[in-house]
C-alpha cells in the first residue's frame, strides 16, 4: 500500500548506469581495453644486433636499452645470446642490458629484441631525476670560446627561453651560408656535438639522445642523434637536422641518458645494428601484458587463475540472459514455462552449440514426458515424483550419450551439459500444463521458452557480449540499471497490442 | 493463402495510442500500479485460502455457500461416508486451490455412486482418493499441504443456468478500494470443460455496472453474439438484485483490505447471491467483455478526495458515476468526479 516517490529510485538507477558507463570509458581510455573484440594494435618489433670479436677472456657487454621512451611503451623484452648470462640493470635511471660470459673467442653475435607499442603519451616522465639537472661544465679554448660566445649572444638576443635559444642555435648551424664563427665551430666538431657544447656553455642543461626511425622491414639501421634540453620542467627533444621541436613521429628514443650506448669489455670491433618490423597483435593481448607487467590490472579478471576465469566468463554472461528474459516477458510479452528456465537452457546451448543442443533438449523432454505420463497415473507425492523424474532424466541423458556415441555421433555427449534438475522441472511443468490447459498452451509456452532461450543464446554467445562482459565487468551495472528500469515499465506489451485489438470496435 | 496469412499477421493489431484512448489497463500497469500498490501482501493468505475467506466474510455479512465439513487429517477421510450420508449434492474444494483446480462437484446420488454435473459417476473410493490428493497439496499453490472444504451444492438460478454449458455461471466484479468498478458474467462452455475461466475458453459477458444489463460478450477475447454451445443470445441477460451483488462485493474490501481484487459471486435459486471466492490478481479480459477500459474508472476512484465509508455509499457512487449511462452523455468522466465527493458528502 506504500506509495513512495519514485524520483530517488530513478536518480539512483541512472547513477548506476552512469557509473557503469563512466568506469568502462575510464578503463577504455586509461588502460586501452578496446570496445570491440579483435581490435588490432600495431607493435614495433625492434632487434638490436651486436657483433664483436672476443679475445678469449671474460666478456661483459653492456647495452643501453630504452627506458620510458616518449610515445612508446615496452610490451616485452628478450635477449638471444647462446651461452651468455643475461640481466637488465637499472642504475640511476640508466637502464642497461648486460651479457656476461667466462670465456669467449672469435666473432660473437648478441641479440636484444624489444616490442614497443605506440602510446598517446608524448613525453614520458623521467625516472631517477628528482632535482633539476645541472648544465655540464664545458671548457672551450680560444678562439672557439669567443666564437661560441658571439654565437650564443646573437642567438640569445633573438630568443626568450631555453627552447627558443636552442631553436635559434640549430637554425644558425643549419643555415646554408654559415658565418665565420659557425664555420670555425663546425670545423673540428660535428653539428650535434657543437650544439651540445654551445647550449651547456650558455648554462642550459643539454644532452644528446639517440633515436631510431621506425619503418617497417628495415634492416641494418643505426641510431640518429637528437638534442635534448631541459627547459626547467622536462626534457625537450629537438631534431638537430631540421630544428623541429618534439620527438618526430615513429621515432623511438633508444638512449636518453648520458651513459654510453654500448660497452664491450673483453672484445673489440663492436658494432650495433637495428632491424625493425611492424606487427599487429590483438589489442587485448597488449592490455593484458601491460597489466601483468605494471600490476595495473588489479581490478581486471585476468588476474584470476585461468580455471576460475573460464567460470567467470560464463557467470558474467548470465546477466545478459536475464536482461533478454526481462525484455521478452515485460516488453514483448512472450509466455515462458518457468521464469528463468530459458536462460539456463541458453547456458547449456552455449556449451553444446545451437542445433545439437536443441535436438538434445527436445528429445530429452519428449522422452521424459512419455515417462511422466505413466508416473501421473501412480498418484505419487510431488517431491518423490520430481525425484523420480530427475533419476529418469539422468537415465535418458546417459542413454542418449551412449547410443549416440555407438552410432558415431559425438554430439550425443553434449546432452550432459543440460542442468538435470531444470530438465526434470521442465518436464513436470510441461506435463501439468498439458493436463490442465491442453496441448495448445504447451506449444505456446514451450515454443516461447525455446524462442527466448535461442535469443538469449544468440546474445550470450556473440563475441561482443563475451568481450564486453569479461573485460568491462562494470557494464553489468548498466545491465542492472536497465533491468531495474524495466521493472517499472507499465506500458503495453507487444502481445497485448494484438490481444486487445478488438477494442478498436468500441472506440 | 499468403494473403490470408498476411492479414492474420498484420491486421489484428492496435496502436498503443488507441489502447490508451480506450483506457485499457494492461498487465504491467496492473501489476505495478494497482496490485503492488494497493494490495498488501499480508492480506494474500486470506484470499488464497477459501476457508479463511469464508470465515472472515461471514462476519461482514457476506454470505457464501454453506460450509458442511472441513477435512484436515488423512484419517478423517475414512469417515467421509457418514458425513455425506444425508446429502444429495455437495462440492469438495481444496482450500488453497486456484483457478478452479481440484474442485469436485456432486449433484446427486445413484445408488452407491455419486453423480457429477456432466452425468458421469464416481464411487466413494474415487472421492476418498481425491480428498487424499487435496490434503497432500496436489492442487494447492506451491504444493503445500492443504485442507479439503466440503460445501453445500449451489443450485444455480434456472434462468442463468440456461445460458451456461454444464458449469454454474458466476459473476466477477472488480472492486477497487471497495468501489465496484466493472463486472462480467462468466459462462462455462464445452471448450472450457465446464469451468468458468476465461483463458480456458469460457464466455465473458460484460455487465453494465449501473443496471446489471449485458453489454457485450467475448470468448478468447473475441466478440461473440450467442453462446457457442447453448446457442442462447447473450445480449438479453439482466442480473436481478444487482444492487445487492454490488454491495456484497464492496463489503469484501473492509473484510480483506485488498485495494484491487476480483470478487466471484454465484446466484443460488434458494439463497440468492453467494460469494465463491476472492482473487487478488483479477484478469484483464473483463475489459474486453465490457468493451471499455478499466483505467478511466480506476482514475475516477483514485481522484476521489474523500472516500465513502460504507459499502452502500460506495455502490451508490459507482452506479451513479461509472456506468455506461453517464458515458453516453459524452461528458468527460473526470469532470464529474471532482464535484462528486462534495455532492455526496456524508
Amino acid at each position: 500500500m506504500s506509495r513512495h516517490s519514485k524520483t530517488p529510485f530513478y536518480i539512483a538507477t541512472l547513477m548506476l548506469i552512469f557509473l557503469g558507463i563512466a568506469l568502462a570509458v575510464l578503463r577504455n581510455q586509461s588502460m586501452g581495453v578496446p570496445w570491440l573484440p579483435g581490435v588490432q594494435q600495431p607493435v614495433w618489433l625492434v632487434d638490436a644486433r651486436i657483433d664483436f670479436q672476443a679475445w678469449g677472456d671474460p666478456v661483459t657487454v653492456s647495452l643501453n636499452v630504452p627506458d620510458n621512451a616518449p610515445g612508446f611503451a615496452t610490451l616485452s623484452e628478450q635477449a638471444a645470446s647462446p651461452g651468455y648470462g643475461f640481466a637488465i640493470t637499472n642504475n640511476k635511471g640508466d637502464r642497461r642490458a648486460e651479457w656476461t660470459i667466462r670465456e669467449a673467442e672469435g666473432p660473437q653475435t648478441l641479440y636484444f629484441k624489444t616490442r614497443m607499442i605506440p602510446t598517446s603519451a608524448t613525453e614520458a616522465a623521467e625516472t631517477g631525476t628528482d632535482a633539476a639537472p645541472l648544465p655540464t661544465q664545458i671548457f672551450l679554448e680560444e678562439p672557439r670560446a669567443t666564437a661560441a660566445l658571439t654565437l650564443i649572444e646573437q642567438a640569445g638576443s633573438r630568443s626568450s627561453s631555453p627552447t627558443s635559444l636552442a631553436r635559434e642555435l640549430i637554425s644558425q648551424l643549419n643555415s646554408p651560408k654559415p658565418d665565420q664563427n659557425t664555420q670555425l665551430l663546425l670545423s673540428d666538431a660535428s653539428k650535434i656535438d657543437t650544439l651540445y657544447q654551445l647550449l651547456n656553455y650558455a648554462n642550459t642543461p643539454a644532452r644528446i639522445a639517440e633515436g631510431l626511425v621506425l619503418e617497417d622491414a628495415r634492416r641494418a639501421q643505426s641510431l640518429q642523434p637528437y638534442l635534448q634540453i631541459f627547459d626547467g620542467e622536462s626534457w625537450v627533444t629537438f631534431n638537430p637536422r631540421t630544428g623541429e621541436q618534439g620527438v618526430p613521429e615513429n621515432t623511438l628514443l633508444w638512449r636518453q641518458q648520458s651513459g654510453s650506448l654500448l660497452d664491450v669489455v673483453g672484445g673489440s670491433d663492436s658494432q650495433i645494428h637495428f632491424s625493425i618490423l611492424r606487427q599487429t597483435i590483438p589489442a587485448l593481448q597488449v592490455v593484458r601484458a601491460e597489466a601483468d607487467a605494471n600490476n595495473l590490472g588489479a581490478l581486471s579478471l585476468y588476474q584470476l587463475p585461468v580455471e576460475q576465469q573460464s567460470m567467470f566468463r560464463m557467470l558474467l554472461l548470465l546477466p545478459f540472459g536475464a536482461l533478454v528474459v526481462c525484455l521478452m516477458r515485460i516488453i514483448v510479452g512472450i509466455k515462458t514455462s518457468g521464469t528463468f528456465m530459458p536462460v539456463l537452457i541458453a547456458v547449456a546451448f552455449v556449451q553444446t552449440s545451437l542445433l545439437p543442443g536443441l535436438a538434445a533438449f527436445i528429445s530429452v523432454v519428449t522422452l521424459g514426458l512419455l515417462m511422466r505420463g505413466y508416473l501421473s497415473s501412480l498418484n505419487l507425492l510431488l517431491v518423490s515424483r520430481i525425484s523420480t523424474l530427475i533419476v529418469l532424466v539422468i537415465f535418458i541423458t546417459v542413454g542418449i550419450s551412449v547410443i549416440g556415441y555407438q552410432m558415431g555421433f559425438a554430439t550425443g555427449m553434449t546432452v550432459t551439459f543440460f542442468p538435470m534438475i531444470i530438465l526434470a522441472w521442465t518436464i513436470e511443468r510441461v506435463s501439468i500444463l498439458w493436463e490442465e490447459e491442453g496441448a495448445h498452451e504447451v506449444l505456446v509456452q514451450g515454443g516461447g521458452s525455446l524462442l527466448v532461450a535461442v535469443i538469449a543464446y544468440l546474445v550470450m554467445s556473440s563475441p561482443l557480449a563475451e568481450h564486453l562482459s569479461f573485460n568491462f565487468p562494470e557494464l553489468h551495472l548498466v545491465v542492472l540499471g536497465a533491468i531495474l528500469l524495466l521493472g517499472q515499465y507499465t506500458g503495453y506489451k507487444l502481445t497485448e497490442l494484438r490481444r486487445f485489438s478488438p477494442v478498436r470496435k468500441y472506440l | 493463402m499468403i494473403n490470408k496469412l498476411k492479414q492474420r499477421l498484420f491486421n489484428d493489431w492496435i496502436k498503443p495510442s488507441q489502447l490508451k484512448q480506450a483506457g485499457i489497463l494492461n498487465m504491467n500497469k496492473r501489476n505495478v500500479d494497482y496490485i503492488a500498490r494497493y494490495n498488501d501482501r499480508s492480506a494474500y493468505p486470506l484470499v488464497d485460502n477459501k476457508l479463511k475467506t469464508k470465515l472472515v466474510l461471514k462476519e461482514y455479512e457476506v454470505s457464501s455457500p454453506k460450509l458442511l465439513e472441513v477435512i484436515t487429517e488423512q484419517h478423517e477421510i475414512t469417515g467421509f461416508r457418514e458425513l455425506v450420508q444425508k446429502l444429495d449434492g455437495f462440492a469438495i474444494k481444496p482450500a488453497k486451490g486456484s483457478g478452479g483446480k481440484g474442485i469436485l462437484v456432486i449433484t446427486g446420488r445413484d445408488g452407491d455412486a455419486f453423480v457429477k454435473p456432466s452425468g458421469s459417476k464416481v464411487d466413494l473410493a474415487d472421492i476418498q482418493r481425491h480428498l487424499s490428493n487435496i490434503l497432500a497439496g496436489l492442487y494447492s499453490l506451491g504444493g503445500s499441504p492443504d485442507v479439503a472444504v466440503v460445501e453445500s451444492l449451489v443450485r444455480c438460478e434456472p434462468m442463468l443456468a440456461n445460458y451456461s454449458y454444464q458449469g454454474v455461471p458466476d459473476i466477477r466484479i472488480v472492486a477497487f478500494k471497495g468501489y465496484p468498478v466493472m463486472a462480467m458474467l462468466r459462462l462455462s462452455t464445452q471448450a472450457s470443460d465446464g469451468k468458468a475461466n476465461l483463458h480456458q475458453g469460457a464466455v465473458g459477458v460484460g455487465l453494465d455496472i449501473c443496471t446489471g444489463q449485458a453489454l457485450h460478450a467475448v470468448q478468447f477475447d473475441r466478440s461473440i453474439e450467442h453462446h457457442p454451445d447453448t446457442g442462447q443470445p447473450l445480449n438479453a441477460i439482466k442480473i436481478d438484485d444487482w444492487h445487492k451483488l454490488l454491495v456484497m462485493a464492496s463489503r469484501c474490501f473492509e473484510a480483506t483490505n485488498l485495494g484491487y481484487m476480483g470478487v466471484d459471486i454465484v446466484i443460488d435459486e434458494e439463497h440468492g447471491p453467494l460469494l465463491l471466492e476472492l482473487n487478488a490478481r483479477p484478469g484483464l479480459a473483463i475489459q474486453m467483455a465490457n468493451g471499455t477500459g478499466l483505467l478511466p474508472r480506476l482514475h475516477a476512484v483514485e481522484a476521489l478526495r474523500r472516500p465513502h465509508f460504507t459499502a452502500e455509499e460506495r455502490v451508490a457512487w459507482s452506479m451513479a458515476q461509472l456506468g455506461t449511462a453517464d458515458k453516453q452523455t459524452d461528458q468527460p468522466e473526470a469532470k464529474t468526479e471532482l464535484t462528486e465527493p462534495v455532492a455526496l458528502g456524508v
